[in-house]
């Protein structure tokens, strides 16, 4: 089974009050939505009597690293195996695809990492976005005062900007520029805009052949780059938050950036909140994309062609209290690693630009 | 199993999967280990394959550690040494700069 046959799943999140209840329950009208088993994990008035539901208690299980990342969430482990046994017993509807719907302070990072190493959830399941919702009314208050705020916004695939019609259009565009300063490769979107519905926000799959390409071009977006330096204040919980882009202008060592990678998780992990990027890599004629989370990295992915004429590697990082000139030194000096004929790729990379968070 | 290698597929890594070289499991193996060689170095240690399904990793003073993968190469490499080893060390920066 390839990884496109697993069951999508979507996680979305968003501080208390951001409207993730109302924005599931518009996406659920659709009758696209037919076979879509969703998790929630606050009681919420959303009528889902047509849907299969799961429930979810708030149990989670600390492994031995102590890291918030690499905890388990048994709950919603033992919630997805239980609508999987059903579904496979005919003792409710097949579902294709799953939306987690998490508590507004809960932090992410747990539920990927549930989903990308639980040993039976993995083999069903896989992850294919992560939506957030951010209050444009609110929004500055709770990325100002709230953590676990900020770093849902930062692991976003997504961006949902709710409330739009509450703010005044000077504060919707001021957040609107803010988030996608943030978190560059996410795209941001206005939930009172009609066009909003499954096929926007849940239709961009990474492992689906047909659309990744698209959704690659979107994370590279580089209209972004000057645009994100002029507003980058999202409060003070992120202002040790950096987003920056490096570029490499020859093709990359792939097995010197996967023991670069690693060694760099390994070490700072807690600190790499996202990483993104489609990479030039040395024997192959097709762009390779890479996708992580913290200490959690997706399968990468070949895409069938390049999204756009440049051939160029780019990697989007967003970091927390790192020193981009410092990183982008070690992937220089990691990627002299390869054969002497190789090394003087290294010397190609450079950084595109780096938008601190104040 | 790979018919070229005789090797059997156990849990595969992010690192392992791109296989964008399109080279038998075995020569990417060693072609890894001879990169993590490099860096290793710095922290006098070395890595080695073992029957194409592990990697052994071995300090000067003897002492060594099974891992499965690069990932868990650094967590060893760490617990050997008894202190972080950090890419972004200035040190080991200078070195593979060096070399």
């Amino acid at each position: 089974m390839s990884v496109a046959d697993l069951i999508p799943v979507h996680l979305l999140t968003g501080f208390l009050g951001s409207g993730k209840t109302t924005l599931l329950q518009r996406l659920l009208r659709s009758p696209a939505m037919a076979n879509t088993a969703v998790l929630i994990n606050e009681f919420g008035e959303v009528a889902l009597d047509h849907l299969l539901i799961g429930w979810i208690d708030a149990t989670t299980v600390v492994l031995e690293s102590g890291c918030i990342c690499c905890t388990v969430r048994s709950d919603v482990s033992a919630s997805l195996r239980e609508l999987y046994s059903k579904a496979e017993r005919g003792l409710c509807r097949r579902f294709d695809r799953t939306v987690i719907e998490t508590t507004g302070l809960a932090d992410p990072a747990p539920i990927i990492y549930t989903l990308m190493t639980d040993p039976v959830i993995r083999h069903h399941f896989r992850l294919s976005s992560v939506i957030a919702t951010v209050d444009a009314v609110n929004g500055a208050r709770q990325f100002a005062e709230n953590r676990e705020s900020v770093k849902q916004a930062a692991v976003a695939d997504r961006l949902v900007l709710t409330k739009t019609d509450l703010a005044t259009p000077q504060a919707v565009e001021t957040m609107h520029a803010r988030l996608a300063a943030f978190n560059p490769s996410a795209q941001v979107v206005d939930a009172n805009n009609d066009a909003i519905g499954p096929d926007l926000l849940l239709g961009h799959d990474l492992y689906d052949p047909g659309q990744r390409t698209a959704e690659a071009r979107a994370w590279l977006d580089e209209e972004r780059g000057p645009h994100a330096h002029q507003h980058s204040e999202l409060g003070r919980h992120a202002a040790d938050i950096m987003s920056f882009h490096l570029v490499f202008e020859n093709p990359l060592d792939w097995t010197a950036f996967g023991i670069w990678l690693t060694m760099l998780l390994n070490r700072h992990g807690e600190r790499v909140l996202r990483i993104k990027g489609i990479l030039n890599v040395a024997g192959s004629q097709t762009p390779l994309c890479v996708n992580g989370v913290q200490h959690l990295v997706h399968p990468p992915y070949h895409l069938e062609r390049w999204p756009t004429s440049n051939r160029q590697s780019r990697l989007v990082f967003i970091v927390r209290d790192m020193d981009p000139a410092v990183i982008k030194r070690s992937l220089h000096a990691f990627n002299r690693l390869s054969a002497p004929a190789d090394a003087a790729s290294g010397r190609g990379v450079r950084a595109a630009s780096t938008t601190a968070m104040q | 199993m790979c018919a070229l290698c005789g090797l059997f597929e156990g849990e595969i890594h992010w690192t392992d999967s791109a296989n964008v070289e399109q080279v038998p499991l075995r020569q990417a193996r060693l072609r890894r280990v001879a990169l993590a060689n490099r860096v290793l170095q710095h922290y006098r240690l070395s890595l080695s394959d073992w029957q194409g399904s592990k990697y052994v990793l071995s300090a000067a003073t003897g002492a060594t550690e099974i891992v499965d993968n690069v990932a868990a190469l650094w967590p060893a490499a760490e617990r050997l040494l008894g202190r972080p080893c950090d890419p972004l060390d200035g040190a080991l920066m200078d070195a593979l700069e060096r070399n």
